[in-house]
């Protein structure tokens, strides 16, 4: 038995459940080898190089994207569109649902993105320099690669999903809000069924690294394995990565009535803005995002078992995180904090809902997968409990609370319970 | 280039743009949409690989005449007679 929460006081067609976990991650293509990837702490990161901007870092995916999607679907569509095709097909098969026999009008698809666009944009752009810029040589193919629905519109597409789909544009706290749309979207029965979480193509666009960069925000080192050091005093930035991390979500009285495995129980969530300032975090607001979302699942601070953090890298914003969490978990003595960026970098709008899946298994094997990398605790960022460069075993795990922050002051909290 | 040229410039484009079809079996006098799954946008691509390799225009009026790889060659063949095969 797990504390009580506020969810479980609700009817059961209410109650919202994980039942499938598609993803790939820079070091892991399903559930089990991501996570068994976190708890060798086995880095995703890799030399990388992409036109114009030169050679950098990024964490890069190795998933078979002809395993859901013919060659001619792949080449017509976009990496973000494959991404997401693949993890919702995984994050199917992995729920049994009988999907065949399901009503695809019943379904619904909302996919986090903190950008989509640019990567198909600079390509054209690209191809028509070739031609003196000449825009008859500009694909047909762009608008449909660029419309801000593309990776949840191509989800459809490959699964016959005739249901709801589109995309939730919200920065690097996207894949959190996928996950906190489809469970809205359950809850007023406009769906049966949800797949939701976030993708990311990022790294295909040179414009992200060149703008971290000029932001001085971009992380260096000699060895890619430890580019990505949040809470280290070393830390230069952020790694970026591409990604998907997309869930099965369904009422627990659907779950109950098929017997289906329950992976956790959203049992609480949040969303506010900084309204401060474009790139800078705002540690109230963090924390107000924390305790709105602990307040709808009527949870005190001390009975989240693992806090799983958005730090990124950068020297700013992942002290003003812990500011945050220092605001609500300074006495806690039972919560336990980590970072998964530590590993694969920031996978931007899958970042949330992978983050999750890295650390929904410690309700099964009770570790607490640590903070890779930190070398040096910046003092900062030395908030108590935070689990660093050597796993916790032997932790009984029943809520986990997931951060996920973005550009332009959005912060997104959910938090899960074991069920 | 001669026809024959013109028809392995058609057969190249088509293996990039329907790179699941076996076209091992094209039947030239066949419809290519009878034979394979391409559609309105596979079409334009036709179009824009042709301009883009070779600056040839296919005003849209004249796209039926790309309906089978036997119509797709006599219609390019005056069009690309002056073109030297790379």
């Amino acid at each position: 038995m797990i504390a009580p929460n506020r969810a479980s006081e609700l009817p059961d067609d209410q109650r919202i459940v994980i039942t499938g976990v598609g993803l790939t991650a820079p070091n892991g293509n399903d559930w089990a080898s991501f996570r068994e990837a976190l708890l060798e702490k086995r880095s995703g990161v890799q030399p990388y190089e992409i036109r114009y901007f030169g050679e950098t870092l990024a964490g890069i995916c190795d998933f078979d994207t002809n395993r859901y999607q013919k060659k001619k679907e792949v080449r017509r569509g976009t990496r973000a569109g494959s991404v997401g095709v693949y993890a919702a097909n995984e994050a199917i098969r992995h729920s049994g649902v009988d999907w065949e026999n399901t009503d695809r009008s019943r379904v619904g698809i909302y996919v986090g993105v903190t950008e989509h666009g640019n990567v198909e944009t600079e390509n054209e752009i690209y191809v028509i320099k070739g031609f003196d810029y000449d825009t008859s040589c500009w694909s047909h193919h762009h608008n449909p690669r660029t419309v801000a629905n593309n990776p949840a519109g191509e989800i459809a597409l490959n699964m016959g999903v005739t249901g709801p789909h589109y995309t939730i544009g919200a920065a690097c706290a996207a894949g959190n809000a996928g996950i906190i749309q489809g469970a809205q979207m359950l809850r007023l029965h406009e769906c049966d069924l949800a797949i939701a979480g976030g993708t990311s193509e990022s790294i295909h666009t040179f414009g992200i690294f060149a703008s971290f960069n000029s932001q001085n925000a971009l992380a260096t080192h000699d060895d890619p394995a430890k580019a990505s050091r949040p809470f280290d005093v070393d830390r230069n930035g952020i790694v970026v990565a591409e990604g998907g991390c997309l869930y099965t979500l369904e009422r627990l009285s659907d779950a109950k009535a098929r017997n289906a495995e329950i992976h956790g129980e959203l049992v609480g969530y949040a969303m506010n803005t900084d309204a401060t300032d474009f790139v800078l975090p705002n540690p109230e607001r963090q924390a107000q995002c924390v305790q709105m979302a602990l307040e709808k699942a009527g949870l005190q601070p001390n009975q989240i078992d693992l806090v799983s953090t958005h730090a990124t890298g950068t020297s700013s914003g992942d002290f003003q995180e812990c500011k945050a969490l220092r605001t609500v978990f300074g006495d806690c003595t039972n919560t336990r904090i980590n970072n998964t960026k530590s590993y694969i970098g920031h996978a931007m709008g899958a970042a949330g809902s992978l983050e999750l899946a890295g650390n929904l298994l410690s309700f099964k094997d009770g570790v607490i997968h640590p903070t890779i990398n930190v070398d040096q605790l910046d003092p900062d960022c030395a908030i108590p409990g935070l689990v660093l460069n050597e796993p916790e075993e032997g932790k009984k795990v029943d809520y986990v609370l997931n951060n996920s922050f973005g550009m332009l002051g959005i912060n997104s909290v959910v938090i899960i319970g074991r069920v | 280039m001669t026809p024959a040229e013109i028809r392995d410039e058609i057969l190249d484009i088509l293996e990039d743009i329907s790179p699941d079809e076996d076209l091992d079996s094209l039947d030239d006098e066949k419809a290519f949409r009878d034979q394979l799954e391409l559609d309105s946008m596979d079409f334009l691509d036709i179009v824009m690989e042709l301009r883009k390799r070779h600056r040839v225009q296919i005003p849209e009026e004249d796209y039926g005449n790309l309906a089978s790889m036997h119509s797709t060659v006599t219609y390019l063949e005056p069009k690309m007679k002056d073109i030297v095969k790379s």
